[in-house]
């Protein structure tokens, strides 16, 4: 339901998005992965029409967004959820956007129990809000037209972790009935729940995309022992690379694996769990760890 | 809670919330028009600035009326003072239109909302324009109350006649300093900086033109306040008009039209 094929945009010399390309299909939530600056909002900005690309082109649901009927209604769009008046109440902001979508008002009361903002909290200016408060604005507004697809800049941000769990549930539940999420992250574990599939972004390039399962579902199992020292030494005796952690060892192998060794060694797991393949995270952090060096140079 | 479960699937409930698909791309012009009405007023700037307006009008006609010549306090002598403050306050609530999407930012929502951002700044133009005339209307409803409880205090004579040309020419100036306020609104998209440039330009202008030998004629065809002048009295006559259209291009036509360049172009983010 959104197609991206090879957006650039260019400031001057520079690219702040390269040649990016990806899909995301009906029924499926999208996670766009990068370090702060990569160029997510970019991406995101050019898809809804703010910001003019170089080249390449966006479209959603067949169109350009600019050509959609009453795009309000089709495609829900948080930006950023800190671009409100602070003057006005949360409910304020909501019947604005009603009025221009053509829904009903009893619509923002539908998206502020959606939400769970509180008829006290709507009513309170934006300024009081938390970055938590905001966001659930903003999500309030992007659900408000009844939309097919999502398009979120950050949503997580700012949210508690039952905050992040509800939001997973809305998502979920929105792919689950046929919508298309296209949500941004710069933290991983953001969106490792709720994602079918990942797009990372680094410097405006995509340096990795595939389903979730591919990208983050490795070979590799966690665990903790009575006694971590012995399972690890154990582990490697029997050929498998093991890495001591705080958190327990780390190995290469599957978690039944681990077990039959363990087992072998009469050492009492117990904790026991698959670990993300190293792949994503040490991309992931390898950028992060790239872009964190040209501040600091 | 049903809400969670009216989500996407069109398919589930075809019929009556099938989206149209067909039709001119956007949001019909009356839906932007209502909603940029709404934001001038939903705000404490937009509301506080009304009631500020309001009350200078209020004391400089009770003022007048207390301490003014008794023969110049007509319903015409009153509406004029009344006005004396609109000219200065509505040109901000044409500014604050304009700029409101940048300085908070909401253009985000809005310019999503409507990708078609010269119907939003259309949208923005009329609903200054239709407040405007609100405004304007609720001045002279009260300054008949003021006129009729002056004149009935003092044991005066109402004195109702406004020339048809006085009044129609006190509305259009009115309305042409409040499109220029949304016009500067537009190319600097930023209220303070709009604001000092709409009341300092014009008047720098001013104090050029008449310093400086031979730009009087110059100043008679550009200076807005000049060529406002006799719209205001009721005596506009033929060249006249040829004044007020090219200081209307000047200091309304092109910071309008570079103002919604700029709109049309500059990224939102």
């Amino acid at each position: 339901m959104i197609q991206i094929e090879n957006l650039t945009k260019r400031y001057g010399r520079v690219a702040a998005v390269d040649g990016v390309t990806f899909s995301v299909p009906a029924g499926s939530v999208t996670g766009f992965l990068g370090p702060n600056g990569a160029g997510k909002s970019t991406v995101m900005r050019m898809l809804t029409g703010l910001t003019p690309p170089t080249s390449g082109r966006a479209t959603v649901l067949g169109k350009d967004y600019r050509d959609l009927v009453n795009p309000g209604s089709r495609v829900g769009v948080m930006l950023d959820a800190s671009a409100q008046h602070p003057g006005r109440t949360g409910r304020e902001a909501l019947t604005l956007a009603a009025l221009t979508v053509g829904v009903p008002r009893t619509r923002v009361d539908d998206v502020l129990r959606l939400v769970g903002l509180t008829d006290d909290e709507a009513g309170r200016r934006v300024r009081t809000y938390s970055l938590g408060m905001r966001q659930r604005l903003g999500l309030a507004g992007a659900f408000l037209g009844e939309p097919e697809v999502l398009v979120l800049d950050e949503p997580a941000n700012g949210l508690d972790p039952q905050g992040i769990h509800w939001m997973r549930t809305l998502l979920r539940d929105f792919a689950d009935r046929g919508g298309a999420v296209l949500l941004s992250s710069h933290l991983l574990h953001e969106v490792q729940a709720v994602a079918d599939d990942i797009v990372v972004i680094g410097r405006g390039r995509i340096v990795a995309q595939g389903s979730m399962a591919e990208l983050v579902a490795g070979s590799g199992s966690r665990a903790r022992s009575e006694d971590d020292g012995a399972l690890a030494v154990a582990l490697e005796a029997a050929g498998h690379t093991a890495t001591l952690t705080p958190d327990g060892v780390v190995v290469d192998v599957e978690p039944a694996d681990l077990g039959r060794v363990a087992l072998a060694a009469g050492i009492v797991v117990t904790d026991l769990r698959p670990h993300g393949s190293q792949g994503l995270e040490e991309l992931f952090l390898r950028l992060t760890a790239d872009d964190s060096r040209e501040v600091a140079a | 809670m049903s809400t969670a479960t009216r989500t996407p699937s069109r398919a589930e409930n075809p019929a009556p919330a099938a989206p149209r698909t067909d039709g001119r791309p956007g949001v019909p012009f009356g839906r932007l028009l209502r909603v940029e009405l709404r934001k001038l007023l939903d705000t404490r700037a937009g509301r506080w600035l009304g009631i500020v307006t309001a009350g200078i009008a209020v004391v400089a006609v009770v003022a007048f009326l207390v301490w003014g010549e008794a023969a110049d306090a007509t319903y015409a002598g009153l509406l004029g003072i009344a006005t004396l403050p609109l000219v200065m306050l509505l040109p901000i609530l044409g500014i604050m239109t304009a700029t409101a999407e940048w300085s908070q930012r909401t253009g985000l929502v809005t310019f999503a909302l409507e990708p078609h951002r010269g119907r939003v700044v259309l949208a923005k133009l009329v609903a200054a324009v239709v407040l405007g005339l609100g405004v304007v209307a609720a001045a002279a409803l009260a300054v008949a109350l003021a006129h009729l409880v002056g004149s009935g205090a003092r044991d005066l004579p109402t004195a109702w006649e406004v020339p048809a040309a006085t009044a129609l020419g006190l509305v259009l100036a009115l309305t042409i300093y409040l499109v220029q306020g949304v016009a500067f609104g537009l190319v600097f998209l930023n209220t303070p900086v709009a604001i000092v440039a709409s009341l300092l330009l014009p008047t720098v202008f001013s104090i050029v033109t008449s310093l400086v030998d031979g730009f009087e004629k110059v100043a008679a065809w550009l200076d807005l306040s000049l060529v406002t002048e006799p719209l205001t009295e009721g005596t506009m006559a033929g060249q006249d008009w040829a004044h007020l259209a090219t200081a209307a291009l000047v200091w309304i036509g092109v910071p309008l039209g570079v103002g919604t360049w700029r709109v049309l172009t500059k990224e939102i983010a």
